[in-house]
């Protein structure tokens, strides 16, 4: 067996990859949005598709979200498997109806008959500097549209095979994109590409005793960060990533939280109405005898998304969640 | 160099060559909406179609009447009645190839019956045992569509992807005056003509949406017109005109089936019942507009011109009749049966799998199942 070297990749163009092999292996899959197919996206993500499966497998479509997304569910119900780009988080808004009132709900309102197999791929979330509308952390929307699998990749190899579980699945699937992490390098061998991750499933990125920190997506390197940065403090910190927001994977975190008895949920999304209650929430029925304080959450501050000028206040950094480790009551321990 | 600088030198250039993408005449609407019955056109309609269209409207009238009738029993939760308006739902079922697909709103619930469709699982919706009562593939009618024109842009991809894969295959999508307001008749509208996907989109202006009258909704010309800003032919048909809207439809399907892309057509007719039967229409309209637009009813449109003709008897008549009424005796035996609910089956198809979140819920509800079979509450 030879060795093959590994390569810096980036997330782009894992994600790229991860379109091309699953249109090669499935002709049903279909590639559509807004300046997908000359221009290769605005972040170069569906590059080279249209030239390599033609316009009609990759397709410029007009600028009209809702037309994009009402068109794919047609598409899916003649057998296609369309995966959409939404060209930024905000711009998504306006196929919010067909996406809830649709593509969430037409398995469920055909008792099974007519499954909607379509990926919704979003870029989202802060970081990089963009101007308003660029930059939303919309996950908590999705989160609460029964229906759909919601999905965000942290590292370059997820990023492969999450989107090709997206695409591999019966089921609608928004694939959340972290934009601030499309240019991030990990070794990555595109000749022997990473398997296709089950969805659902969380990982522990980084092994712990003193408290984990529960996250996902453009979040995960700032813990990990952030968990560094502990030594310092004496904390030995655990990150789960979570990968998956629905289906949430409780067994894993669970498991990590009873360990360490301490957690702290991370995200940019504002925390009230966001992910995190319904984690803290989580966490807190199932491990409560074991935890030693209460779940904190660090979170955007619940304002519209600031300009970039400001967004670094906004954004939860190292010292903001080391923060909130140290008002864990550890002074409870001695 | 600046503008400054160039003075003297620079020489006005006119802008680069434009025209106009497509040609709009011959998009453009006939002046007056189509008519067939009580016109010259009429002698060359097909009389086995006539018969047809006829026994199809007396058996929708009579299907409008049942159904309006059991919602007073307490059988369905609601009925949008398509009274007045059933040429078009029989003409749309009627004008389609087997292999074609019917994408109806909430009110044609009688168009996807005359498509073939369970007379008692079109009721499903409406009687509230679940949303769609039928599998969209075996007669090729996608589930009725409540929230207004968002079926719209399902049927053009449907319709593109059939084209895609090479099949013959059209969509013909209905949606109301009310529904050419909302942004999905417009994204609908545009994918469908720059894909030219072999789609047909009839609106029934019925005159309200709810209690809001045309005037309100739009200020084009006609809805008819609104296809030539999309480069789509738009054409106007007398809808309470089964064979007129019959003909309309099947040429506009002819040109889908042939690649020459989609169109828009508008058929004028009138809602005749409330918008249902929890609405009280006396609040908003008058009975003289009502009487007008009996006295242009489409059965008896029809009817008066096959007696004429001499193309159907009083027996012709009377067997149209008595199938509506066998199909509403077998409708309300069928209705006045309490569905059997497996409340399970709220989890079976969330997703192709329930996540663990729902296997807990589904455990929960299952236990509380078993406590009220073992004697009440608690």
């Amino acid at each position: 067996m030879t060795t093959v070297a590994l390569k810096p990749a980036t997330m782009a163009q894992a994600l790229t990859r991860a379109l091309r092999d699953a249109m090669a292996a499935d002709p049903t899959v279909h590639v559509m949005g807004e300046d997908v197919g000359t221009l290769g996206g605005v972040f170069r993500v569906t590059d080279g598709l249209a030239k390599e499966f033609g316009d009609d497998r990759c397709t410029d479509t007009p600028l009209a979200e809702a037309g994009i997304l009402g068109t794919a569910v047609g598409m899916a119900m003649y057998g296609l498997r369309p995966v959409v780009e939404m060209q930024f988080d905000a711009f998504a808004y306006p196929a919010f109806e067909q996406l809830i009132s649709h593509v969430s709900r037409m398995r469920n309102r055909t008792r099974g008959a007519m499954p909607l197999p379509i990926t919704v791929r979003v870029p989202y979330g802060g970081g990089i500097g963009g101007v308003e509308h660029h930059s939303d952390s919309s996950e908590a929307y999705y989160m609460a549209t029964p229906g759909l699998h919601v999905v965000t990749p942290a590292t370059v190899a997820d990023a492969y095979g999450l989107l090709r579980a997206a695409i591999a699945s019966d089921d609608p699937v928004v694939f959340l994109e972290p934009k601030r992490l499309y240019w991030s390098k990990d070794s990555w061998n595109p000749d022997e590409p990473s398997p296709v991750e089950p969805i659902g499933r969380a990982v522990v990125r980084r092994s712990g005793r003193s408290a984990t920190l529960i996250t996902y997506g453009p979040s995960v390197p700032v813990c990990l960060e952030a968990a560094e940065a502990a030594r310092a403090e004496g904390w030995d910190l655990e990150v789960v990533d979570l990968r998956s927001l629905v289906p949430f994977d409780d067994d894993t975190v669970a498991a990590s939280v009873r360990r360490t008895g301490r957690a702290v949920v991370v995200h940019e999304s504002g925390g009230y109405g966001g992910p995190g209650g319904e984690i803290a929430a989580r966490v807190t029925e199932r491990c409560f005898h074991h935890l030693e304080a209460p779940v904190l959450r660090v979170a955007g501050f619940d304002i519209p998304y600031p300009p970039p000028m400001l967004e670094r206040h906004h954004l939860p950094g190292v010292d903001r969640i080391l923060d909130a480790v140290g008002r864990l009551q550890w002074e409870a321990e001695s | 160099m600046t503008v400054m600088e160039q003075r003297g030198a620079y020489r006005p250039s006119p802008p680069p060559a434009w025209q106009p993408r497509t040609d709009p005449a011959p998009l453009l609407p006939d002046a007056e909406p189509y008519r067939v019955l009580g016109t010259e056109a009429a002698a060359k309609a097909d009389p086995a179609l006539l018969r047809r269209l006829y026994a199809e409207l007396v058996r929708g009238r009579r299907y409008n009447a049942q159904a309006t009738a059991l919602t007073k029993q307490g059988r369905l939760a609601v009925y949008p009645s398509s009274t007045g308006q059933e040429a078009c739902e029989v003409a749309a079922a009627l004008a389609l190839e087997e292999r074609d697909w019917l994408f109806p709103s909430y009110r044609d619930t009688l168009a996807a019956v005359a498509r073939g469709l369970d007379p008692v699982q079109a009721l499903t919706l409406l009687r509230g045992d679940w949303h769609t009562g039928y599998d969209p593939h075996e007669h090729r009618v996608a589930p009725l569509c409540t929230p207004l024109a968002t079926q719209l842009p399902h049927a053009v991809g449907l319709a593109h992807a059939a084209r895609l894969k090479g099949d013959d295959v059209v969509a013909l999508a209905m949606v109301g005056d009310g529904g050419s307001s909302e942004g999905d008749f417009h994204e609908a509208l545009n994918f469908a003509a720059v894909w030219q996907a072999p789609v047909v989109f009839l609106v029934q202006n019925n005159g309200f949406a709810i209690s809001v009258p045309l005037a309100k909704q739009t200020a084009a010309p006609s809805l008819a017109h609104k296809a030539v800003g999309y480069g789509m032919p738009g054409r106007l048909v007398d809808g309470n005109d089964a064979a007129a809207v019959h003909e309309v439809l099947r040429a506009a399907i002819r040109h889908a089936r042939e690649g020459g892309g989609p169109t828009l057509i508008e058929a004028i007719t009138y809602r005749v019942d409330a918008h249902t039967n929890a609405d009280d229409a006396t609040r908003y309209r008058g009975d003289a507009e009502v009487e007008a637009w009996r006295a242009h009813d489409p059965i008896a449109l029809l009817e008066h011109e096959l007696t004429e003709r001499h193309l159907i008897d009083d027996d012709g008549i009377r067997h149209a009749s008595e199938a509506a009424e066998a199909m509403a005796a077998d409708l309300r035996e069928r209705m006045n049966q309490d569905p059997v609910l497996d409340p399970m089956d709220l989890f079976a198809h969330v997703y192709a799998e329930p996540t663990p979140q729902l296997r807990e819920q589904q455990a929960l509800l299952a236990a509380e199942l078993a406590a009220e079979q073992e004697g009440g509450h608690r």
